[in-house]
């Protein structure tokens, strides 16, 4: 196995999130009716013309400003010719030997830290198809063409992705960076971001790169690991059995966790690209330029960057808050009102994340907003409130929707008894009903503190600070 | 009925010689008669027209209305008219009606012009005959055993045989040109992107143009005028603005400000035919007016025909990859696979015209052949731009024949499409060079009508009309008309010019 060496590249299309399709006006909303968003353009009818969104050249210059690109001052749209009965025109719009983003470079994170930059060939700019659909008439296929002409942004990367786990991470990347800039809305779920796989092996050392495959269509992050591990280990086995790779088109099957040939890709396949006469050259000026790179947010790798050097957070942290712009942004309200990043992480990541998950909301939908978590981690940091209590109060803004997190401890009587005197004669108290466990301590029990513990914060409704409970307890058993 | 001019129209509208709804319906009753002999016209509009004619009249009353307004028109039937046919002489959209118009149609609409009629054509505009049609050939008016050339051979047959003053039409490689000089109209040909290509079916994007025939230049302008401008649904369509061609309807054309400088391109003088000998007698014309002759070399002339039906194929292979049977259009029966439905609705309804453009242009562009054709193609499509432009640095305008011949016989040219390719000899190198270029009428050659073309520099629509002006004052060549035989309109309201 370890004379093998795979070679990764992955073609991502990543939907962009502009209102209305490419080269029509019509909407690009997701889930309508079949064909309800699909005019004269989109079906392609004798005689109709592509126009150009600007707003779709602008997402791709931010993209190739993002990776580092050079983007390309000319690029040219072309028709790539294919019959099929989802692409209306007999031909799809595409960038072929111009495309509007040159090379760059995408720096990918490892969970052990270790970093590497995973070179972008090309990206560019084309329509989408539509979608055959093949079950809702028995015995027919339907066309729905409401997707026809969803901008698209196909971005290549070289073969320099070696383990699936690391395609894997350039595929989160990816997202990640195209969340930040606002240029696609990311959900896989949708199909806003497609990726194909270009795997093959060669022994190491080798020059030349192996015969490769291609699994086309993969939509989730942990489906692109299982589908280029498994396709590394079908190709080794041939490999080492003597036989050769074909070239072939495979899908991924994830109930089985296998690749499985779709249709043969045949070297040939002629698609007879030329420049597409109803559209100019888009030309991208200088001062484009420099309004998109006036403009650019802030991208995932520098804010996990300054997450970590600024706030101290951990690596692990600071990429998962900052690989969503969304809950970057939240992140930065919650610490704004609070100054506590380590605990706004913890809150945000946690028990944040997993209510959003569990009644599937976004963080733009959250029913707790950023300045009222903020105010929530303040009060655990001034000892206002317990962890459990802390809780208590997330609970019951989460419920309401709205809320006062100080208006719901004083309702809750949820205040953390930080009076010490108070707390002293608690204390006191709970030693003098419980002589047995405190000698027990005292004989060097140390694991009965717990349960002295447990009875003041008991007698105190859990009002009382765990810390300072503990702290008064032992200097009591002196 | 032999139309008078535009203005002459609107100055008897505003007379209340007749009214609009009376012109209408002469010209519909006129268009179905003639018809039966010329087959020039695939749609007969009653209804719009009608209903265009009577809006007009109330508009008129109230004084609200500019010159065009009432004054019939036909269009080729290659502009998408909503709620009409737009057939494109094709037996695939032989059902098909547009949802929307052309911005072609959508400017002469608000302009007050009625359409009456859609024109023949050869199938997607691809033929110089109008023998492609999958409605029939087109006669000539001046003699019905002969073509009236193509592709806009219905639009050029109606305005010489009178039953429309005007008639759009699109030019490709001189599928206005060529027909105008065919009937002995004026026809022109504007730079490229001058004119809306949205709602215009596609033959080839780069080339395709719209454009006006008419008996002469005044009404050519007048049409381009109303119809020409800057449409942000055609990306190609030019920003250039034209204030004089915009108030055109105002200014007239006029006389050139100045003593043009006219050239002579060697390599269009070469065959001496009937025409040559005409196009000298216009030269003399002109020189007597004015204009001094200068000699110029457009050395690769000779090679616009290769280039032009390459890249025009090319083009239209992948514009006419829409019609698959599936969405709209004529779709075959019985189907077992959607290969076979492509394969059999295609087969079954274009023409063999089509089809030979369709193949070589899919081979022009194909994987290994692409440098050697398509790319050398637009090669030598920029040497003969740059052949022009050179030209130009000394000259003001081109005067050269339209065609090497008169109108042929119907058959005499379908079974060599070599020799019907070879009629464009004189027309496809402004169409490469998106040069603007018009078709005058300069003389008869065994009692059919020749053409002149001149051809100007991009966006030089002004000096064109206004050298043709100045011909046609000089001249009536444009004035003369077929006999077609028993005149339809004893009785018009219209005024009759005699011929």
């Amino acid at each position: 196995m370890n004379d093998w060496e795979p070679a990764i590249g992955l073609e991502v299309h990543v939907q962009l999130a502009t209102h209305s399709k490419i080269f029509s006006g019509t909407s690009t909303a997701f889930g309508a009716a079949p064909n309800t968003q699909a005019n004269a353009v989109d079906l392609g009818l004798p005689g109709v013309l592509p126009v150009l969104n600007e707003a779709a050249v602008r997402m791709a210059v931010t993209f190739g400003l993002a990776i580092g690109a050079e983007v390309n001052r000319r690029s040219v749209f072309d028709r790539k010719n294919y019959f099929y009965p989802d692409l209306p025109k007999g031909y799809q719009i595409s960038q072929f030997e111009h495309p509007i983003v040159g090379p760059g470079h995408l720096r990918i994170t490892m969970e052990d830290g270790s970093a590497r930059d995973i070179g972008i060939t090309r990206a560019h700019l084309e329509e989408d198809a539509g979608k055959s659909v093949h079950d809702a008439i028995p015995g027919m296929t339907g066309v729905d063409l409401n997707r026809t002409g969803t901008p698209l942004l196909e971005v290549v990367s070289d073969p320099d992705l070696r383990t699936a786990e690391e395609a894997g991470a350039y595929f989160r990347t990816l997202h990640a960076l195209v969340k930040a800039l606002r240029i696609c809305d990311g959900d896989l779920s949708q199909g806003s971001m497609r990726c194909d796989a270009n795997v093959s092996v060669r022994k190491t050392g080798d020059e030349k790169l192996g015969e490769r495959t291609e699994i086309k269509n993969i939509n989730s992050f942990r489906f692109v690991e299982l589908a280029v591990r498994h396709e590394i280990g079908r190709q080794i086995d041939i490999l080492e059995a003597g036989g050769a790779i074909e070239r072939e088109t495979r899908q991924f099957d994830a109930d089985e966790g296998v690749t499985r040939p779709m249709r043969t890709k045949e070297y040939s396949e002629d698609y007879r690209y030329f420049p597409d006469p109803d559209l100019l050259p888009v030309e991208v000026t200088d001062e484009l330029i420099d309004s998109i790179r006036a403009s650019m947010p802030e991208l995932p790798e520098v804010r996990a960057g300054r997450y970590r050097d600024e706030l101290a957070l951990s690596a692990y942290d600071a990429g998962r808050l900052a690989a969503d712009p969304d809950v970057a942004d939240y992140f930065d309200a919650v610490y704004a009102v609070c100054g506590e990043a380590k605990l706004s992480a913890n809150w945000i990541l946690g028990e944040l994340a997993a209510s959003l998950n569990r009644d599937t909301l976004s963080i733009e939908d959250s029913p707790v907003p950023a300045s009222q978590l903020g105010l929530l981690i303040s009060r655990v940091a001034d000892d206002t409130l317990s962890n459990s209590a802390a809780s208590t109060v997330f609970a019951t803004l989460w419920s309401a929707g709205e809320g006062d997190v100080d208006e719901i401890i004083a309702a809750q009587g949820l205040r953390q008894m930080n009076d010490s005197s108070a707390l002293e004669q608690v204390v006191a108290e709970v030693l003098t009903n419980h002589p047995e466990q405190a000698a027990q301590f005292r004989d060097g029990k140390e694991k009965i503190l717990g349960f002295l513990v447990g009875q003041v914060m008991k007698a105190t409704q859990g009002k009382a600070n765990p810390r300072q409970v503990n702290e008064l307890l032992r200097e009591a058993l002196k | 009925m032999i139309f008078p001019g535009i203005r002459d129209i609107a100055a008897a509208l505003d007379r209340g010689d007749y009214s609009v709804r009376e012109l209408t319906e002469q010209c519909l009753s006129d268009a179905r008669t003639a018809n039966e002999r010329l087959n020039c016209l695939i749609t007969i509009a009653d209804e719009r027209a009608l209903a265009q004619a009577d809006a007009i009249d109330r508009a008129r009353a109230r004084g609200d209305t500019g010159t065009l307004a009432g004054v019939p028109l036909v269009h080729k039937d290659i502009y998408c008219t909503e709620g009409l046919p737009t057939t494109c002489a094709s037996r695939m959209l032989a059902n098909f009606t547009a949802p929307y118009s052309a911005t072609v149609v959508e400017r002469l609409d608000a302009a007050g012009m009625v359409t009456f009629a859609k024109a023949n054509l050869d199938e997607f505009a691809m033929g110089s005959s109008n023998e492609n049609s999958h409605f029939g050939a087109v006669a000539n008016p001046w003699d019905t055993d002969r073509v009236p050339g193509g592709s806009s051979g219905g639009s050029a047959a109606s305005v010489a045989a009178g039953l429309t003053p005007v008639a759009t039409g699109t030019d490709t490689g001189g599928s206005i040109r060529q027909p105008a000089s065919f009937c002995g109209i004026s026809g022109i040909k504007p730079t490229y992107g001058r004119v809306s290509r949205y709602g215009m079916i596609a033959f080839a994007s780069s080339l395709d143009q719209g454009g006006v025939l008419a008996r002469d230049v005044e009404d050519l302008a007048l049409v381009l005028g109303a119809m020409a401008g800057y449409d942000e649904r055609d990306s190609t369509s030019s920003s250039h603005d034209d204030a004089w061609l915009e108030g055109v309807s105002h200014t007239g054309v006029g006389m050139p400000d100045r003593s043009l400088t006219i050239g002579l391109p060697l390599e269009y003088f070469e065959h001496h035919t009937g025409s040559v000998a005409l196009v000298d007698a216009a030269k003399a014309t002109l020189e007597a007016a004015g204009a001094r002759f200068v000699d110029v070399s457009l050395p690769n002339t000779a090679a616009a025909i290769p280039a032009y039906y390459i890249i025009a194929g090319a083009e239209a292979s992948t514009n006419l990859s829409r019609y698959d049977g599936v969405r709209f259009g004529y779709r075959c029966e019985n189907t077992d696979s959607i290969e076979e439905l492509y394969e059999r609705s295609r087969s079954e309804a274009f023409g063999a015209e089509v089809k030979r453009r369709i193949l070589t242009g899919t081979y022009a562009l194909s994987v290994g052949y692409y440098d050697a054709y398509y790319l050398k193609a637009q090669k030598i499509r920029r040497l003969i731009q740059n052949d022009f432009l050179r030209a130009f640095e000394s000259v003001d305008l081109l005067l050269t024949p339209t065609t090497p011949g008169v109108a042929f016989r119907r058959g005499e040219l379908t079974g060599d499409p070599v020799a019907m390719y070879q009629q464009d000899v004189y027309t496809t190198p402004a169409s490469l060079a998106g040069l603007p270029a018009m078709s005058l009428p300069c003389g008869m050659h065994e009692r059919l009508p020749v053409g002149m073309q001149l051809i100007g520099p991009h966006f030089a629509e002004r000096a064109l009309l206004q050298a043709g002006a100045l011909y046609q004052r000089e001249t009536d060549w444009h004035s003369l008309t077929p006999d077609i035989g028993e005149h339809p309109s004893a009785d018009s309201p219209v005024q009759k010019e005699e011929s």
